[in-house]
C-alpha cells in the first residue's frame, strides 16, 4: 500500500533545477511564434535576438544553479557543475551560431522562426544529453539534440550539397543512435539498472567486468557515441556534412555537439562504467590515437575551409577523449577545460569563414587569400583561432593541451600524450597553411569578387526561394551542379559576425594568457565524478 | 631592484605601440624600443653580482595555480650573457631592418611587431625558471618568424618556412610532454606538481625514465640549432628568409637550445644525460665534419653562414657535453662570440649582395679594393668567424677542445679539431671570394653606404671588445657552468665530479682569460684563492657519498657551499 502511494505521487520536480533546459524550451515556442509574424523586423531581428536572449537566460539559469548539488526528475538528469558548464558551453555556441545566422540565407528559405527554434530545442536536447544519468534520458537527450540538427543541415534548399548533407547525417546519425541504443539495451540486460549509479554499483558488486554481455554494450556504446561526436574511424560523415550544411548550422554542430557528445562521454564512462575502465580505457585510447592521426593526416589535403575545420575537429576529439580515458578527476577537467577552449577557438574560424564565404560565394582556400589587407580584423581572429587549435603557447589551445598532456602523464598514458604532440606536429602544417594564405597572398582579384557580387542574390521574399529549390530538388538531374551557385544575401549587416569575431579571437589570447579564472570554474566540475581520485 | 617583467615585456609592449602610431613612425618607434631594451639589459648584467646568489632579480608568481605553473623569471650567470646577446641580437636586427625597404613597406608594421614579439619570447626563454614558462616561450619564439618567412621572405617561402616551424616543432612538442613527465615524475607522493627547475633538480627524476626525457629535451634542441641529421629545414628556411631577421635568427636562437641543455636537460637528467652524451657528442662531431664540408663547397655565400653556423654549434654542443666545467663555459663564451660573429657576417652578405646583385660567390669579387672600408671591417669578422687566436672565438673553442679532451675523449677532440681548420678555410674562402679577385661584371663597384657600415662596426666593436675581455664572459658564465654539469658529471662516474670540485675551474678558465688578454689579475687572483679554499673544503667531504649523488642534488648544494667558505 505504501510503495503503490509513493508509485502514485507525481515525482518532486525540482524546477529551479531545471530551469537552464525549460528557458531553451520556451525559447523555442516563443520564437517560433515570433517568426509567424507577418513583419520582416519581428522575422529577421526579433526572432534572432529573441534566440539569443533564451540562450543567455539559459546560461544565466545555469549559473544561478552552479553550485547546486543533486538530481532532477528522480534521478533522471544530475544537477552538478558538468551539466550547468555543458549548458553554459552550448548557450555559447548557440549565441555564436545565431549571430552568424544574422544575414545568412539558410534562416531566410527556412524561415527564420523554424530555422532558430530549431537550434533553440538541439540546445535543449544537448543540455538533457550533459545531465543525463539515466539511459533513457541520455538516449532521449541524444535524439532530441540530433533530430533538429539533421534537419538544420538542409536549410540551405536551394543548394543540393546541403540537402545531402542532411540526408548523410539523418542516415549516419541514425545509425549511431541505433548502436547507442543497442548498446544501452545490452548494459540494462547485463546490469538490470538503467540509472548511472545503479550501473556502477551492479558492475562493481557482481563482477561484470569480465561479462560478454556487458562488454558488448560497452563497445556498442563506445561505437555511437564515437559517431555523435565524429572520432575516428566513425567520422566518415563530417566532412561531407560540414563542407555541405550551411556555415552556421555547421558552426553549430562542430561545438555545441561536441560540448555535449564529450560531455556525455564523461559521464557515461566516467561515472556509470568506471568499473569496467580496464576493458573500456584501452580501446578508447586506440580510438583516440586513430582520430588523432587520420583527422590530421586527412586535413592535409582539404582545400575547402570547412572540411579542413571538419578533420581538424575529428582530431581535435581525439584530443579531447584522452581526458575520457585516463579516467581522473585531472582528466574530466583537462577533457572539460579543452572543450570550451575549442568552442572559442571554433567558432572565430567558422565566423571568419562565414564572413568569407559571403564574399567570395565559396569557402575554397583561396576565399581567405589577403584577408590581412581586405579585412585584418577578421585575419587576425582567424590566425589566433588556427594558432590556438595548433596548440601555440599564448593561446588557450596551449594551455588546454597542457592540461591533456599532463593528465595523461600523471596517470600513465604518456604514450598517448606522445601520439598527441605527434598529431598536433601534422597538424601545424594545414593551419599554418591557412595562415600563410591569410597574410602572405595577394587578395583573389577584385574582378573574381565583381563576379561573384553579380550572382548576389537578393532574397527578400522567404516564400520566393523554396518554390525554385523545391523544383530543383524534386528534378535535381534536370540542373546538374547549376543550382550550387552561391546564393547571398544583399544587404546583410557584417557587423555582429565582425564583432563574434574579435570577441573570440580576443578570448583565445586572454584565456591564454590569464586561464586562471576559467581553470578554476573548471576545477569544480570533479564534484560531478566522485568516484575517481 | 630592477624588474626582470619590465626587460620581458617591453619589446612586446613597444610591439603592440608600433602598431598604433602611423606607419611612418612604426619603424622608430621599434628602434626606440629595442635601444631601451638593450640599456636595460646593460643595466641588468653589470647590477649582477658575481658572488651573490644563483638566482638574481627574482620574479616569483602564480600563473596557473591548477597545473602548479609558476610565472618565476631569474637572472642567472647562465643566462644573463645570452640575454645581453638577445637584446644586442635584436637591437641591430630592428635597427638594421629600419633600414632597408623592409622598415618603409606597405606592411612595415608587420616586421616589427613580430621582432618585437619574437624578442619578448627569446628573453622569456631565457630568464624562465618554470620549465612550462620555457617550454611555452621556446615554442612561441618560433612563431614571429614564421610570419616574418611568410610574409617577407624570398622565393617558395610560404612551404620553406612551415617546413622550418613543422621541423622544429617535432623536438619542442616532444619535449613539451617531457617538461610534463619531468615534472609529474619528479613529484613524491602527496606533493603538489611543481615545475621550478631548481625545486625538480631537488627532487629528482627517477632514473629509469631519465632517458627518453633526455632524448625529447635533445631532440627539441638538436633540431633548433640545427645539428646534422635533422638539419633538414635549414637551406629552405635560410634561404627564405629575409636577412636582417636570418641574423638575429641565426645568431640568437639557436643558442636558446644550448641554453636549455645547461639550464634543464643535463641539471635536470644527470643520468640520462650520462647515459645518452655519446650519442650527442657523435652527432656533434658529424655536424662539425659534416656541416664544415658543405660549407666549403657551397657558392651560396648564405650557405656558406648557414652551414658554418651548423658547424660552430657543433663545437658548442661538443663542449656542453664534455660535462666539464671549462668545456661548458667555453660553450657559453662561444655562444656569445659567434652570436655577435654572425650579426656581421649577415649584414656583409646583405651589403655584398646588394652591390652583386645576388648571393651566388662566382659573381663576388673586388670588394677589397673598391670598398675598403667595408672589406676592413669584413675581415674582422672573418676573423672572428675562423676563430683566429687572438679572437674570443679562440679562445672559447679552445676551452671547449680541452673540456673534449678531458671530459670525453682525446679523440673526438682531435676529430674535433679537423674542423677547426676547415672553418679558417671556408671563412677565408668567403672572404677572399668576395673581396678579392676581379671585379664581378654585374657589380656597382661603390663602398657600402654610411649606416650600412656603422651599422656592421657594431659587431666589430663588440668582437674587439670580447677579444680583450673574454674573462668577463667566462667568469659569470663559470659558476653557473659547473652547476648545471655537476650532477651529470657525477652520474658518469663519481671520481669526475670530485676532480670538478677539487681543480676549482674558475681559477683555469682565469688564467685562460689571462693568456689571452691581459687584465683583471686581481679578479684572477681572487678567484684562484676561493678555487683553492674550494679545493679544500670538498676534499674535507669528498668522502660522503652523498656529495656525488646525482639524485639528490647534493653535488650542487656542495658546490655553493665551498664556494661560499672560499670567499
Amino acid at each position: 500500500m505504501i510503495a503503490l502511494t509513493a508509485a502514485a505521487q507525481a515525482p518532486d520536480i525540482d524546477w529551479a533545477g531545471l530551469s537552464s533546459l525549460l528557458a531553451l524550451f520556451a525559447g523555442a515556442v516563443v520564437v517560433l511564434l515570433v517568426g509567424l509574424l507577418r513583419s520582416r523586423f519581428a522575422r529577421e531581428t526579433l526572432v534572432p535576438v529573441l534566440s539569443i536572449v533564451a540562450f543567455a537566460v539559459s546560461i544565466g539559469l545555469a549559473i544561478w544553479q552552479w553550485d547546486e548539488e543533486g538530481s532532477l526528475m528522480s534521478g533522471a538528469l544530475a544537477l552538478d557543475p558538468l551539466a550547468m558548464i555543458g549548458v553554459v558551453g552550448v548557450g555559447v555556441a548557440g549565441i555564436a551560431a545565431v549571430l552568424l545566422s544574422i544575414g545568412a540565407t539558410a534562416p531566410r528559405e527556412a524561415a527564420h522562426g523554424e530555422y532558430h527554434a530549431m537550434m533553440l530545442i538541439a540546445a535543449a536536447g544537448m543540455a538533457m544529453f550533459v545531465g543525463a544519468q539515466n539511459l533513457i534520458t541520455t538516449f532521449l537527450g541524444l535524439e532530441l539534440l540530433s533530430i533538429p540538427l539533421y534537419i538544420l543541415a538542409a536549410t540551405e534548399l536551394h543548394r543540393r550539397r546541403s540537402l545531402e548533407s542532411g540526408m548523410k547525417y539523418l542516415i549516419v546519425g541514425s545509425v549511431g543512435s541505433a548502436t547507442l541504443l543497442y548498446g544501452f539495451a545490452l548494459i540494462f540486460g547485463a546490469t538490470g539498472q538503467l540509472d548511472y549509479a545503479g550501473i556502477a554499483a551492479a558492475v562493481g558488486t557482481e563482477g561484470l567486468r569480465d561479462d560478454p554481455l556487458m562488454l558488448a554494450g560497452v563497445a556498442l556504446v563506445i561505437v555511437g557515441l564515437a559517431f555523435k561526436a565524429s572520432v575516428a574511424p566513425f567520422h566518415q560523415w563530417t566532412p561531407d556534412v560540414y563542407e555541405g550544411a550551411p556555415t552556421p548550422v555547421t558552426a553549430f554542430m562542430a561545438t555545441a555537439t561536441k560540448v555535449a557528445a564529450l560531455i556525455a562521454f564523461l559521464r557515461l564512462f566516467d561515472v556509470a562504467l568506471v568499473g569496467t575502465s580496464g576493458t573500456w580505457a584501452p580501446a578508447l585510447a586506440v580510438l583516440a590515437a586513430i582520430a588523432m592521426i587520420v583527422g590530421n593526416v586527412g586535413a592535409l589535403g582539404q582545400s575547402s575551409l570547412k572540411r579542413l575545420m571538419a578533420f581538424s575537429s575529428v582530431a581535435q576529439a581525439g584530443y579531447m577523449l584522452v581526458g575520457v580515458v585516463v579516467a581522473t578527476q585531472l582528466g574530466v577537467q583537462a577533457t572539460v577545460f579543452y572543450v570550451l577552449a575549442y568552442v572559442v577557438m571554433t567558432v572565430a574560424a567558422f565566423a571568419v569563414i562565414e564572413a568569407a564565404e559571403r564574399e567570395t560565394g565559396h569557402d575554397g582556400a583561396s576565399s581567405i587569400a589577403g584577408l590581412g589587407r581586405r579585412r585584418p580584423l577578421h585575419a587576425i581572429a582567424l590566425t589566433l583561432s588556427m594558432l590556438g587549435l595548433a596548440g601555440v603557447p599564448a593561446t588557450v589551445g596551449f594551455i588546454a593541451k597542457l592540461r591533456i598532456v599532463q593528465s595523461a602523464a600523471d596517470n600513465g598514458y604518456t604514450w598517448l600524450a606522445i601520439v598527441l604532440v605527434v598529431g598536433s606536429m601534422i597538424s601545424f602544417v594545414y593551419y599554418l597553411r591557412v595562415v600563410a594564405r591569410v597574410w602572405g597572398d595577394d587578395p583573389e582579384t577584385t574582378t573574381d569578387v565583381a563576379a561573384t557580387r553579380g550572382q548576389t542574390v537578393a532574397v527578400e521574399e522567404p516564400e520566393a526561394i523554396p518554390a525554385r529549390a523545391g523544383d530543383a530538388a524534386s528534378v535535381p538531374g534536370l540542373v546538374p551542379g547549376g543550382n550550387d551557385q552561391p546564393v547571398v544575401v544583399a544587404d546583410a549587416p557584417r557587423l555582429p559576425i565582425t564583432v563574434l569575431a574579435v570577441v573570440s579571437g580576443a578570448a583565445i589570447v586572454v584565456l591564454g594568457v590569464i586561464p586562471g579564472p576559467l581553470m578554476n570554474v573548471v576545477e569544480d566540475v570533479a564534484r560531478a565524478v566522485p568516484g575517481l581520485f | 631592484m630592477y624588474h626582470l617583467s619590465v626587460l620581458l615585456w617591453l619589446p612586446a609592449a613597444f610591439a603592440v605601440l608600433g602598431l598604433l602610431v602611423p606607419s611612418r613612425t612604426t619603424r622608430w618607434v621599434a628602434v626606440v624600443g629595442a635601444l631601451l631594451t638593450l640599456a636595460l639589459s646593460v643595466v641588468l648584467v653589470l647590477d649582477f653580482e658575481a658572488t651573490g646568489p644563483a638566482l638574481q632579480h627574482v620574479t616569483d608568481a602564480t600563473w596557473i595555480s591548477a597545473l602548479g605553473v609558476r610565472y618565476e623569471l631569474a637572472l642567472t650567470g647562465l643566462n644573463m650573457w645570452l640575454a645581453l646577446l638577445a637584446t644586442v641580437g635584436f637591437a641591430f636586427s630592428i635597427v638594421w631592418a629600419a633600414m632597408t625597404p623592409l622598415g618603409v613597406d606597405r606592411r612595415a608594421k608587420h616586421v616589427f611587431f613580430h621582432l618585437g614579439i619574437a624578442q619578448s619570447a627569446v628573453l622569456g626563454a631565457l630568464l624562465a625558471q618554470d620549465l612550462i614558462l620555457f617550454v611555452a616561450f621556446f615554442d612561441l619564439m618560433l612563431i614571429p618568424f614564421f610570419f616574418l618567412t611568410a610574409q617577407f621572405g624570398n622565393g617558395d617561402r610560404v612551404p620553406a618556412t612551415i617546413k622550418m616551424i613543422v621541423y622544429t616543432l617535432v623536438g619542442s612538442l616532444l619535449m613539451l610532454v617531457a617538461a610534463i613527465a619531468v615534472g609529474v615524475l619528479a613529484t613524491p607522493p602527496g606533493a603538489e606538481v611543481s615545475y621550478n627547475i631548481q625545486e625538480i633538480a631537488q627532487r629528482g627524476v627517477p632514473e629509469g625514465s631519465q632517458g627518453w626525457l633526455f632524448a625529447c629535451f635533445a631532440a627539441a634542441f638538436l633540431v633548433k640549432m640545427p645539428q646534422f641529421p635533422i638539419h633538414g629545414w635549414l637551406a629552405d628556411g635560410y634561404k627564405a628568409m629575409p636577412l636582417p631577421v636570418l641574423a638575429v635568427f641565426s645568431g640568437v636562437l639557436s643558442k636558446v637550445a644550448v641554453y636549455g641543455f645547461l639550464q634543464i636537460a643535463i641539471p635536470l637528467l644527470p643520468q640520462g644525460t650520462a647515459d645518452l652524451r655519446w650519442v650527442v657528442l657523435i652527432i656533434a662531431v658529424v655536424s662539425i665534419l659534416y656541416a664544415s664540408t658543405v660549407a666549403l663547397t657551397t657558392f651560396n655565400a648564405r650557405m656558406v653562414l648557414a652551414y658554418s653556423s651548423v658547424a660552430q654549434l657543433g663545437f658548442i654542443t661538443l663542449g656542453v657535453m664534455s660535462l666539464r666545467p671549462d668545456g661548458a663555459a667555453g660553450a657559453l663564451l662561444q655562444s656569445v662570440n659567434h652570436g655577435v660573429a654572425v650579426f656581421g657576417a649577415f649584414l656583409a652578405v646583405a651589403i655584398l649582395g646588394h652591390r652583386t646583385g645576388s648571393e651566388d660567390l662566382r659573381d663576388m669579387g673586388g670588394a677589397a679594393t673598391k670598398a675598403p672600408v667595408f672589406a676592413v671591417l669584413f675581415v674582422v669578422v672573418t676573423y672572428a668567424v675562423l676563430a683566429m687566436p687572438g679572437t674570443a672565438n679562440f679562445v672559447g673553442e679552445f676551452l671547449i677542445l680541452r673540456g673534449t679532451w678531458e671530459g670525453s675523449a682525446p679523440a673526438l677532440a682531435i676529430v674535433a679539431s679537423i674542423g677547426v681548420a676547415l672553418a679558417a678555410v671556408y671563412a677565408l674562402r668567403l672572404f677572399i671570394r668576395s673581396s678579392h679577385n676581379r671585379v664581378g661584371p654585374v657589380i656597382q663597384p661603390r663602398e657600402g653606404a654610411r649606416w650600412e657600415l656603422a651599422l656592421l662596426a657594431v659587431p666589430v666593436l663588440l668582437i674587439i671588445a670580447l677579444a680583450v675581455h673574454p674573462q668577463q664572459t667566462v667568469e659569470a658564465a663559470d659558476q653557473a657552468a659547473t652547476r648545471s654539469v655537476l650532477s651529470a658529471a657525477a652520474a658518469v662516474s663519481p671520481d669526475r665530479a670530485r676532480d670538478i670540485l677539487a681543480d676549482d675551474p674558475s681559477a683555469q678558465a682565469a688564467a685562460e682569460a689571462a693568456q689571452s688578454a691581459a687584465g683583471g689579475t686581481g679578479a684572477a687572483g681572487g678567484a684562484g684563492g676561493a678555487g683553492a679554499a674550494g679545493g679544500a673544503d670538498a676534499s674535507g667531504a669528498a668522502g660522503a657519498e652523498t656529495a656525488i649523488d646525482p639524485a639528490t642534488g647534493q653535488p650542487v648544494d656542495q658546490t655553493a657551499q665551498t664556494e661560499g667558505a672560499g670567499r
